[in-house]
């Protein structure tokens, strides 16, 4: 069969099947999703945390790490005996699979902030709160974006994986179709998740470009 | 305004940044702190508004011990400018400039004609910058920025360390220019701490000079290049002493008002509107009160002449000798 023919097999089975393939998208992203935004809401504090305290931000820095060093594969299997079978247990391993990235650019981005800068709004009389909100964060954002938009296109990848422990998902047709030696309904899944990929990619790169532009950090971020 | 009573600094290293010091800034006066890097001027500017704790002694802000009072509020009332300029790269210069009559809750109209007024202030019109980014700017326009936002909130005290290092030297002159004008308007008190002794001699009422942690003199300008109390002080200022001595000499404390008749010739010249170019080629330029009698000497010698007409608004005040320089010279040293 030519790759064309393939192509075409695969176009027909995607239309045959398209109530399905819907079903698992929306899967898919409920996961990216879900996970991704958990995972800002632990580490964006978590990251506050660390530059406030050089103890915690140790703990912190490993427990990220090692969260990372872990195979996708493994977290999540790890979590059929720990909370079974269906989509909170993929998407608790998803999480714990997002968090390194943004973790990492949250620290990175905040501590990016001028030595200068910092005496200056000091020395004008800002407590540490108020410099964390009106000028550490503003000034990381970009940074930290950045770190969510590839915690986002991995987290596409991992998702297929949630259906090995019955988490649904665009890997349901991917790995069945590598069981059923269905060619099409493999093809069918893998290329719809490579192009979410992209298609997120490019929306969070608009709106990162559209966080530099509106704060005018965009370009002291380049600067630094 | 702000006094230091044998205040010590010692950091948990052990290493000795100030040491007995006691000094007083009077209200509305420049004081400046120079002296060579680590002796300690930074560290005590930085004990006033709390950024550095003592460890020894009282440091009191209009006769309160400063450690008394919060230091967020002691901060607001006092103006803030750094070498590194520390602008917030992420907001206009307008809204950098607002930073503060924000955080003390000004209401909007306020704070907008508050920071029109001041970015004309330092030169830089509000029309045209208000909206820019702190990237789009120049050293220089930066650090204009920079005093403005000190100045934002109308503060008792402005604390500057070494706010002119960073640029360059024929910007760090316009800047210092200017702000000599700002201060002669706004009549604050004002800590500025530098390297440079000529920029100290230059800016300040009051240079306290620092070695090791320790205040070696505290003097007028004048006082100590006429009198400098050790070989250290004496070594720091340099050997032409004579020379910056002119340079904080101004015209008005040497002029004469009454015009001696052997230099009629030179103001009737000048008044008459004649061309004003020497038989040599130099040319009689006239000088004002203000000017140092530096320039007023340089300008004699230029000119082949041995004395200058003194102009103020374009009205012959005086005369001023070469001989009266060289006079006061003398009795100074």
């Amino acid at each position: 069969m030519g790759v064309l023919d393939l192509l075409g097999a695969t176009w027909a089975y995607l239309l045959a099947n398209w109530g399905n393939f819907t079903d698992l998208l929306l899967e898919h992203l409920e996961l990216v999703f879900v996970s991704e935004l958990l995972a800002i809401a632990v580490t964006v504090p978590l990251g506050i945390v660390a530059i406030w305290n050089d103890r915690a931000r140790g703990a912190i820095e490993t427990f990220g790490n090692v969260a990372q060093t872990i195979p996708p594969l493994a977290v999540i299997a790890l979590m059929l005996p720990l909370l079974g079978l269906g989509f909170l247990p993929a998407l608790v391993g998803l999480f714990t699979y997002t968090l390194l990235p943004i973790l990492t650019n949250t620290i990175a981005g905040l501590e990016s902030v001028e030595e200068g800068t910092l005496e200056a709004a000091r020395g004008m009389g800002m407590t540490e709160w108020e410099i964390l909100r009106k000028v550490r964060i503003p000034l990381a954002l970009p940074v930290i974006f950045a770190g969510i938009r590839t915690s986002t296109v991995l987290n596409v990848g991992t998702a297929y994986l949630a259906f090995f422990i019955g988490g649904g998902g665009l890997g349901v047709w991917v790995i069945g179709g590598i069981k059923l030696f269905n060619t099409p309904r493999l093809l069918a899944g893998a290329i719809a998740g490579a192009l979410l990929a992209i298609a997120l990619d490019g929306a969070l790169a608009l709106i990162e470009r559209q966080l530099g532009s509106e704060s005018g950090s965009g370009q002291a971020v380049a600067a630094a | 305004m702000i006094r230091f009573d044998s205040v010590d600094k010692t950091y948990p290293d052990g290493t000795e940044a100030v040491n007995g010091l006691d000094i007083e800034v009077e209200a509305g006066t420049t004081t400046v702190l120079v002296g060579p890097s680590g002796c300690g001027k930074t560290t005590t500017m930085k004990l006033i508004n709390r950024l550095e704790e003592p460890t020894g002694g009282t440091i009191y802000y209009d006769d309160t011990d400063v450690t008394d009072l919060d230091a967020t509020e002691l901060r607001r009332k006092i103006g803030y400018v750094i070498q590194d300029v520390g602008l917030f790269e992420h907001m206009t210069v307008g809204k950098n400039v607002a930073t503060v009559p924000e955080l003390e809750g000004w209401d909007r109209e306020h704070i907008d004609d508050r920071v029109e007024e001041l970015l004309d202030f330092v030169g830089l019109p509000a029309e045209e910058y208000r909206d820019s980014y702190p990237s789009e700017l120049s050293g220089g326009q930066q650090q204009r920025v920079g005093v403005a936002r000190a100045l934002a909130a109308d503060p008792d005290v402005i604390l500057m360390d070494e706010p002119f290092g960073a640029l360059d030297p024929i910007t760090r002159e316009e800047l210092q220019d200017e702000f000599l004008d700002i201060q002669s308007e706004i009549e604050t008190t004002i800590v500025f701490v530098t390297h440079d002794i000529n920029e100290a001699l230059k800016m300040g009422n009051r240079i306290a000079v620092m070695n090791e942690g320790e205040c070696v003199q505290y003097d007028s300008p004048t006082a100590l290049l006429n009198d400098p109390s050790t070989k250290f002080v004496k070594d720091f200022i340099g050997p032409d002493r004579t020379l910056k001595r002119l340079r904080v000499l101004r015209v008005e404390e040497v002029m004469d008002a009454e015009i001696p008749a052997e230099h009629r010739d030179i103001v009737d010249a000048f008044e008459g509107g004649e061309d004003t170019a020497m038989a040599d080629g130099g040319e009689l330029i006239p000088v004002s009160p203000g000017d140092s009698t530096q320039v007023a000497l340089s300008r004699c010698i230029q000119a082949g002449v041995e004395a200058l007409p003194v102009v103020e608004n374009a009205d012959i005040i005086g005369i001023v000798t070469e001989a009266a320089i060289r006079q006061r010279q003398a009795e100074g040293a």
